[in-house]
């Protein structure tokens, strides 16, 4: 009974809070929007990509900050621009992608770093970098349902595509569809997710919300409809118990919350009935034991 | 009548590699064309020139009389591709698979109609694939997951298919199997143009051959083009005794 009093004010307490119930919301809005795509990155194999766009927003962030725009749209501008920038450097030079990303973040963020330590200005660095989840504005809400929803709604609308362009790209282009216009959807998708996560975990775990759901949803199921579902659920899941967790032992949430996804991606690497190691193992004894000469 | 496939003067320069070198080809509708070379001979160039993906240095390709552009919005286009370019571990089943061929024929949101899933049963069972349909791709064997993308052109209804190695990785029984369902295809009067390695399966399957080595070297009926004088431009010395023991 104690016990289970324990248990119930584990929940409870934080809930009381205002500022609690409003970092949960962003974090499960959050969470579930970047899984749902986590599914397609994981699949093409984004990850550098979305830590990129999520590093190369900084700078946009700096100047929203510095002309009173709400911060999504200066974001916003510099994700689709690096991406775009990204992509005419990678196509007009020998030099290979994954050195341009490389090159084009890097240089983004540094422009960030360098623009904040010239404003004089109430941002904190440390809060764009490492989330502010416990003091969103309501302004801040509104623009993270809004930009949430419509990436929803866009990947709802368009989901067949991008499997076909993740799957077979050659295909897609000999039946007429273009490709390229494809993954421009996709990179505008990944920016807007980006901006949609960052008040939640900050910069430099973005990439982890874009990837970690998807690819722990792949080592479970070969269903790609069962992986929306799972990589949401784990989404879900680790925004409550990262949030909680940061309340009662006073840590970092945006570190609670990606390590509580990394935690679901652990469990899923090492026991997935299929794809876990332990299993995979186990199965392998049990062939050879049955071969013979064994 | 227009040529299914025709290629005229075409040349494709990869930077300072000459890929292809002033290709001509015309295939007539109906036909099941092998298409022979080595490796870096050209073939998956010729290919890619065909489906647009890569641009002709200089040199014109039409199907069925349309531009390459035209011909993937119509849909005539097929396209099976070589094992090694597909990802065996993706999420999907042989009926998602196959579905995907259906893709140009929907509206923007791709969502099948009635039509759409006649024109995906009809496939399965013409590749004998109805009972593996809720299999991921990957848990099929080396002959049915060609099957399955043979199935997503039959979906598709394209006129004009290009099959990438569809023998490579096949055991026996299977590419028998393959072989009847691309001759059927070509009864119909769909056009095949299949890359293989396998010249002992070009008289079966085969009207004509093309041997490709950058450029044309011979096309025309196969027990033409298999002419061991043929062989050897294209393979050199070093196959030449085998290419002869393939064609006695």
């Amino acid at each position: 009974m104690d016990m289970l009093t324990t248990a119930t004010e584990w929940f409870t307490i934080p809930w009381s809070f205002a500022f609690i119930q409003r970092a949960l919301l962003v974090s499960v809005v959050a969470g579930v929007v970047c899984a749902v795509l986590s599914c397609w990155m994981t699949l093409i194999g984004w990850s550098l990509m979305g830590d990129a766009v999520s590093h190369a927003v900084l700078p946009g962030v700096v100047l929203s900050y510095m002309f009173g725009l709400p911060f999504a749209a200066g974001a916003l501008a510099f994700g689709a621009g690096s991406v775009a920038l990204i992509g005419v450097v990678n196509r007009t030079s020998r030099v290979k992608e994954d050195a341009v990303i490389g090159v084009v973040f890097t240089a983004m963020f540094a422009l960030g770093l360098v623009l904040i330590s010239r404003v004089p200005s109430q941002t904190d660095l440390g809060h764009i970098l490492f989330g502010n989840v416990l003091g969103v504005s309501d302004t801040d809400i509104w623009q993270i349902l809004l930009l949430g929803a419509a990436v929803l709604i866009v990947i709802w609308y368009k989901h067949r595509d991008l499997t076909l362009y993740a799957f077979d790209p050659v295909h897609a282009h000999a039946m007429g569809i273009n490709p390229r216009l494809l993954e421009t959807l996709l990179l505008g998708l990944l920016s807007v997710t980006v901006v949609v996560a960052l008040q939640a975990v900050g910069i430099v775990l973005v990439v982890a919300m874009v990837i970690i759901p998807g690819a722990t949803a792949y080592l479970l199921t070969d269903r790609f409809e069962h992986m929306l579902l799972i990589s949401s659920a784990v989404a879900v899941a680790a925004a409550v118990t990262g949030v909680f967790t940061s309340f009662h032992l006073n840590v970092s949430t945006g570190g609670a919350i990606v390590l509580a996804q990394a935690t679901a991606f652990a469990l899923a690497y090492l026991f997935s009935p299929r794809q876990g190691v332990l299993f995979k193992g186990r199965i392998a004894r049990r062939r050879r034991a049955r071969t013979p000469g064994h | 009548m227009n040529a299914a496939i025709e290629v005229t003067d075409t040349t494709v320069r990869y930077g300072d590699v000459l890929a292809l070198d002033n290709v001509n080809l015309s295939l007539p509708p109906g036909r099941v064309c092998g298409l022979l070379g080595t490796n870096g001979s050209g073939k998956s160039t010729l290919f890619k020139t065909v489906l647009g993906l890569v641009p002709a240095d200089h040199g014109r390709i039409r199907i069925l009389g349309h531009t390459n552009t035209q011909a993937r919005r119509k849909g005539l286009l097929g396209y099976v591709p070589q094992s090694e370019q597909v990802d065996w571990a993706f999420p999907v089943r042989v009926r998602d698979v196959v579905m995907m061929g259906r893709y140009g024929h929907m509206s923007a949101r791709r969502r099948p109609r009635p039509a759409d899933h006649q024109a995906l049963t009809h496939a399965l069972e013409r590749t004998h694939l109805s009972d593996l349909a809720d299999r991921q791709i990957g848990a099929l064997s080396g002959g049915q997951r060609k099957r399955a993308f043979i199935a997503r052109a039959i979906a598709q209804n394209a006129q004009v298919l290009l099959l990438d190695e569809p023998f490579a990785g096949v055991d026996k029984r299977s590419e028998e199997h393959i072989v009847e369902l691309l001759r059927q295809l070509g009864a119909e009067g769909h056009t095949l143009l299949v890359s293989t390695h396998d010249l002992a399966q070009v008289p079966d399957l085969c009207d004509q051959a093309l041997l490709l080595q950058r450029r044309v070297i011979a096309h025309g009926h196969p027990a033409h083009v298999l002419h061991p004088d043929n062989l050897m431009q294209a393979f050199g010395t070093h196959t030449d005794q085998e290419a002869r023991a393939w064609t006695c």
